[in-house]
């Protein structure tokens, strides 16, 4: 590849020799050599002067010409591109507006900080040309200079200007402008610089109508950031939207399709609109299949998300996803996952169908999905499963060998969902063994001689054959392989002894895999201690798998409706995620959704992520502030983080005899599960383990459960276990919500508790003093929140101390007419701060609290935890 | 921004740079992205190699590329590559690298009105060509200023068109998209229509065009009309969407000469227009035979033409023989495929073609995918879904008098029946 090649001296100077020449046709084939040049990567820096000279020319052709070249060697000459700052000012001001577009634009594309300078003025009074090409152009160099100089483009006040460009009475002026702000925004998502009201809106939808097909797109995507007030304004925007599904282009449907999916989250489901919004939704999504093959593949990985958020807007649509002969491998592939999500028992016979053709195709990826799509319809669609396991017979039976594997392993999970039904079809997958080759699938079937160990005859000897090259195999053969003859033995004991030796020194004495050898050891002391104990843990019963198993997580998927048409949307990643410089930027929510009824205006703010209330909030949260004060009153007790009492979280009943109860306390910034686990059956536990469900603050353990001695019958042990706040996130209900699965021999038990919010407040939340002043003028009204606490008796420093106790400081404190405020600021695990004002009347036992933070879920959080 | 550069490479022939903040050598990493993927058989539209991502199209043998480094509007960028490939068209006849090396300052003028720091501008080569022409120009002396077209609401015709002679050229063409299982039954039958324009109207004309649309003819109440229920409609940018969506009509002041006006998409159960029933029988390391019979379908006053019907065959088979009760047949190694030729298919018939092909003694170690039976044809003065254009009504200020011309026809869209 040619990047740069030297040229030689001699041609330089030739060159130099023409761009000085007296005549002009001379000197413009000589500046066209020198692009020439340029263009295939040759440096010809060295003639800047030179071209420079050649700038000021009544020739458009040469004047674009050196322009270009300017605007790739200025960087690297700032010097001297000092030199052609005249010129440009003066195409500023020529008659033709073609020229002065140019020089703008160029000079925008020039990133020398002198250069800048000498941009303003000229920009200024392009901004304000009487001619529209001038305006749009100087519109989008607001957007360069901001790029290379922001302090430069807020005190030169250009962004007012660029705002006003909004009302322009040219549509693409106003497309210009928006996507200028747009773009300005970004890199300031607090600044609410588009300012949008139910007015720009307005004016937005009527430049939609007249403005060009890309101008259409900056429009759309700058709606999709709107958060309209309520539901009427909502389906009034929708209306005016929905025309753009019929634009020839598919860009432009699809931002559209983005505004309507997140709009429709406001509308009532009831509400007539939106049941045919639903149905116009359709028809558009399913002709961006006729487009272009890269357009297609942007439209299926959309409409997977879109299926996912609203199944009913495409169900009946299975046929539109058929695989043509002729459609690239990465349509097919994603074709093929669009017709399992719309898999279901109405449509199952004709997806069947099509999935055994493809599964006889040659192009050996299609082939795999196909097979491993025929499994996941007998998950989804009980109905189906027979037919499934015989389709997946007859494949077996091609002995393709790819086939076969694919096959083995999706068997697998069918056993797992519907135990008990298929196992006839052992034997037939017993024949294939040899000819497997890849991890997944040996560890499939290994795992279902195993578990069948008792119908298969000559398990033993099948096992016995893997165990052969033991070592030679990837650790996930190896972990199931040891599983499997445990399991055999214990199944049949009296034959497999010499196995179960064998595999066990295998896998403890001769591994230098740490998980292999630990498994090993346990199942070596359990055989060895306790063959009941073991049998019930190493046969116990599993849990279900479930259906889907490859959703995407909600939130994320919230978030990715709000980037439709963007590459986040086809990576199904967050813009977080790939985006140099964008972590800390608010993720896209949708609104709240229609159906909870009446709510207020919320934040409106451009680039602003809009409040979520999960409606269910108002629901008491255990563990409030209230509990902070410790009402009873605790005058004289030692100042530290409040710990509410412990409760019983899991029933002996519920737990085959394990009772756990704890609570939550946050010691030397460390949060703590502080467990006590009683034993109530008759029978020793051991092997210990806990588990956290993802929940709203990341909380999950940051070691092991440390029960090391087994826990007698009638035994109780006290266990502190640390957590960490950085695992994986989603939003609970309640928010303080959290799932735990807690494993022992016996068992895997599930309870859920409560956390008290105030564990999540960290020791350096303490606010600078001007920080504060000016966050809490920031934060939007609708994200403020007042209550009121009733009862307390302590005066307002008492108070104050006693929240520092908790991590809540008080910033500021003033006095006015008997009354203090306090002024606190509170900063959560997550980064999140919440600030808070509490007013103390002397003599009042009822404390006024308003809090307000940046982001205006967290209010209502800590509302409902101070009631 | 959507896109920060724009590439056309083969090697990189022409680049340019929209952000300036980005190292242009990160393209380098492209090519070799795209070899690796060949060597596996894989194919993406959208590649990655540290932070940038690269969204890229292929024509002929150039591949215009795209990066960012952004959260970009993906739908977007790849919408503008095709239109850019267009653009280049208008101006150069071919996109090849030829025509980019021989016009490289046009390229480059071009590429610097399309898109201005990532944002799309005017894409309209009729209206590029008003300004950004292929002679040099003086700039005292007519040099072109940016025709109000470009910024106006109608950003696609200018003003002070002038004819002679004021006519419409309208063509309603209907492909039929079909995809038949081994089986025989009908997976997928659907219609893609479009309606093409060539107008040659001076100054600024109003059209309206009066379609036979089940939708407008309910709304009117209109009734016992043959009418066709168009399920999904797009338009033309000239078209005003938002009076479409309240009353159907379709209005607009149309672009001078070539353009398509709007195009429709239906689900439709009429019977295939050309039904084909094969059997191909491989006898391994011997022979393949072949026996396919065609029949139409529609109405014997019609006539399909040029209709081309492809049969899969073994890429190592040889000697072949044929037979057929009409029309010729033609072996085309290099696609491994028969192709019988009928020039005329008249309605309400039915022919049959034979094929005997050798096969090696050694067999072949290749797979080979159970390629479909594809088929061509074209049946003029016919429309599959019965559309029917009823009115075109021209009015201009000046009051001239034009005319419309209608011609319709209906050819084959994405034909495929499956083979066993």
């Amino acid at each position: 590849m040619v990047c740069s090649v030297s040229i030689c001296a001699g041609e330089i100077f030739e060159l130099k020799a023409e761009l000085n020449s007296d005549k002009k046709e001379k000197k413009k084939e000589a500046v066209k050599k020198v692009i020439a040049s340029m263009t295939v990567g040759k440096d010809v820096s060295a003639l800047f002067p030179d071209v420079v000279n050649c700038m000021q020319t009544d020739n458009l052709e040469l004047k674009k010409l050196v322009y270009l070249y300017l605007m790739n060697y200025a960087k690297s000459q700032p010097d001297m591109a000092i030199m052609a700052v005249n010129t440009f000012v003066k195409d500023c001001e020529d008659a033709n507006p073609l020229i002065r577009a140019l020089a703008v634009r160029t000079m925008g594309c020039i990133r020398v900080d002198k250069i800048t300078e000498y941009l303003c003025e000229p920009l200024r009074k392009c901004l304000k040309d009487e001619d529209p090409y001038v305006r749009k152009t100087a519109a989008v160099c607001v957007a360069k200079l901001h790029d290379i100089n922001a302090q430069l483009v807020e005190d030169q006040g250009f962004l007012d200007t660029l705002k006003d460009l909004i009302s322009d009475s040219n549509p693409m002026v106003v497309a210009n402008a928006v996507a200028a702000l747009s773009e300005i925004a970004e890199s300031h998502p607090n600044s609410n610089l588009l300012d949008l009201n139910p007015q720009s809106i307005n004016k937005l939808l009527t430049a939609l109508n007249e403005c060009t097909e890309w101008g259409q797109i900056f429009i759309l995507d700058c709606l999709a950031n709107y958060t309209p007030r309520d539901d009427r304004e909502s389906q009034s925007i929708c209306e005016r939207v929905t025309p753009r599904l019929s634009h020839a282009n598919s860009a432009v449907v699809l931002s559209a399709v983005k505004v309507l999916m997140k709009f429709m989250e406001m509308l009532p489901k009831d509400l007539d609109y939106y049941g045919t919004l639903l149905k116009k939704l359709a028809p558009p999504l399913v002709t961006l299949l006729s487009a272009e093959p890269e357009l297609q593949y942007v439209a299926l990985r959309n409409i997977n998300l879109i299926v996912q958020k609203r199944p009913e807007i495409l169900k009946h649509e299975m046929k539109v996803f058929f695989v043509k002969y002729n459609d690239p491998i990465y349509v097919k592939l994603e074709k093929l996952d669009i017709m399992i999500r719309l898999a279901s028992q109405a449509n199952i016979a004709q997806v069947l169908a099509e999935l055994k053709e493809y599964a006889t195709e040659v192009d050996v990826d299609f082939v795999r999905k196909a097979v491993r799509a025929i499994g996941r319809c007998a998950i989804k669609v009980e109905q189906s499963a027979e037919r499934c396991v015989s389709t997946l017979l007859d494949l077996i039976q091609t002995k393709v060998n790819y086939v076969v594997q694919e096959a083995i392993v999706v068997i697998k999970d069918i056993f797992r969902k519907y135990p008990n039904k298929y196992e006839s079809v052992i034997a037939t997958l017993c024949e294939n063994l040899d000819s497997l080759d890849e991890p997944e699938a040996r560890a499939a079937m290994i795992w279902i001689v195993g578990e069948y160990a008792e119908r298969i005859d000559n398990a033993d000897e099948l096992l016995e054959s893997f165990l052969e090259g033991f070592h030679d195999e990837s650790t996930q053969v190896q972990l199931q392989l040891l599983t499997a003859i445990v399991k055999l033995f214990l199944k049949k004991p009296t034959e497999t002894q010499e196995l179960v030796q064998q595999v066990l020194s295998l896998a403890t004495q001769d591994s230098d895999n740490p998980d292999l050898r630990d498994r090993g050891y346990i199942y070596w002391r359990l055989l060895s201690t306790d063959p009941v104990a073991a049998k019930e843990v190493v046969l116990a019963e599993k849990p279900l798998i479930s259906e889907e198993t490859d959703l995407i997580e909600p939130t994320l998927l919230e978030e990715l409706i709000c980037h439709i048409g963007t590459l986040a949307s086809v990576y199904h990643k967050p813009p977080s995620a790939f985006v140099e410089g964008s972590r800390g930027v608010m993720h896209k929510r949708l609104p709240l959704g229609g159906d909870i009824g009446g709510s207020p205006a919320m934040g409106a703010g451009f680039g602003a992520a809009p409040a979520v209330m999960p409606a269910s909030l108002n629901a008491p949260v255990g563990g409030g502030l209230g509990d902070l004060f410790d009402l009873g009153g605790g005058v004289g007790m030692p100042m530290g983080a409040y710990i509410p009492p412990k409760t019983v979280w899991l029933p002996a009943m519920k737990a085959k005899g394990l009772e756990i109860s704890g609570t939550f306390a946050r010691r030397a910034g460390v949060i703590q599960m502080e467990l006590i686990l009683t034993n109530k059956a008759m029978s020793v536990m051991t092997d210990f383990a806990i588990q956290f469900n993802r929940n709203s603050f990341g909380l999950a353990p940051a070691g092991p459960l440390q029960v090391l001695t087994p826990l007698g019958p009638n035994q109780t042990i006290e266990v502190s276990l640390p957590l960490s706040t950085v695992g994986p996130v989603m939003k609970m209900d309640p928010l303080n919500n959290l799932q735990v699965a807690v494993k022992n021999n016996i068992d895997v038990f599930y309870f859920s508790c409560q956390y008290p919010i105030s564990m999540l407040f960290v020791e350096d939340g303490k606010m600078e003093r001007q920080v504060f002043l000016a966050t809490w003028k920031d934060i939007p009204n609708d994200n403020e929140s007042q209550f009121q606490i009733k009862d307390c008796h302590l005066n307002s420093d008492a108070a104050s101390s006693k929240l520092q106790g908790s991590n809540i400081f008080t910033i500021a404190k003033r006095t006015v007419e008997g009354q203090d405020m306090l002024y606190m600021s509170i900063k959560l695990s997550n980064g999140i701060w919440v600030l808070a004002e509490l007013r103390v009347q002397a003599g009042n036992p009822n404390y006024t609290v308003s809090t307000g933070t940046g982001e205006g879920r967290r209010t209502t959080l800590l509302k409902e935890r101070e009631i | 921004p959507q896109a920060f550069q724009i590439f056309i490479l083969h090697k990189v022939l022409i680049s340019r740079n929209y952000m300036g903040n980005m190292d242009m050598n990160e393209v380098d990493h492209f090519m070799p992205i795209m070899m690796r993927m060949e060597e596996d058989a894989e194919s993406l539209p959208l590649v990655t190699h540290g932070s940038a991502h690269f969204l890229w199209i292929k024509h002929r043998n150039l591949y215009l590329v795209a990066m960012t480094k952004k959260n970009a509007n993906a739908a977007l960028v790849y919408s503008f590559l095709y239109k850019m490939v267009e653009v280049f068209k208008e101006y150069f006849k071919e996109l090849e690298e030829e025509s980019i090396r021989d016009n490289f300052v046009t390229v480059y003028e071009l590429m610097d009105e399309v898109m201005d720091f990532g944002f799309p501008q005017t894409t309209d080569s009729k209206i590029l060509q008003e300004y950004i022409t292929q002679q040099g120009h003086k700039l005292d002396v007519g040099a072109p200023r940016p025709p109000a077209t470009v910024t106006n609401a109608v950003s696609w015709r200018s003003e002070g068109i002038k004819y002679r002679k004021n006519e419409v050229f309208m063509d309603v063409i209907e492909s039929v998209n079909l995809l038949v299982s081994a089986t025989g039954s009908v997976l997928r039958s659907e219609i893609v229509g479009s309606i093409k324009l060539k107008v040659v109207l001076s100054g600024m004309p109003e059209l309206r065009l009066g379609l036979n649309d089940k939708v407008l003819f309910e709304i009117t109440g209109r009734e016992k009309c043959k009418t066709v229920e168009l399920e999904d409609v797009k338009f033309h940018q000239c078209v005003r969407l938002s009076r479409f969506e309240n009353d159907r009509t379709i209005s607009f002041i149309p672009p001078d000469g070539e353009s398509e006006l709007m195009s429709y998409r239906l689900n439709t159960t009429v019977k295939p227009l050309i039904w084909i029933e094969s059997v191909i029988e491989k006898f391994s390391h011997s022979r393949v035979e072949i026996k396919v019979k065609a029949r139409s379908q529609f109405k014997s006053r019609s006539t399909a033409n040029n209709v081309a019907i492809m049969v899969p065959v073994p890429s190592d088979a040889d000697s072949p023989k044929f037979k057929t009760s009409t029309g010729s047949c033609k072996y085309l190694p290099e696609k491994s495929v028969v192709q019988w030729n009928i020039k005329s298919f008249p309605g309400g018939k039915e022919y049959m073609m034979r094929a005997h092909f050798g096969l090696p003694s050694v067999e072949s170690t290749e797979l080979e995918g159970r390629r479909p039976i594809t088929v061509n044809f074209e049946i003029p003065y016919f429309t599959v879904s019965g559309i029917q254009v009823r009115y075109l009504k021209i009015i201009e200020k000046s009051g001239y008098e034009a005319l419309p011309w209608v011609r319709y026809i209906t050819q084959s869209g994405d034909y495929q029946l499956r083979t066993n």
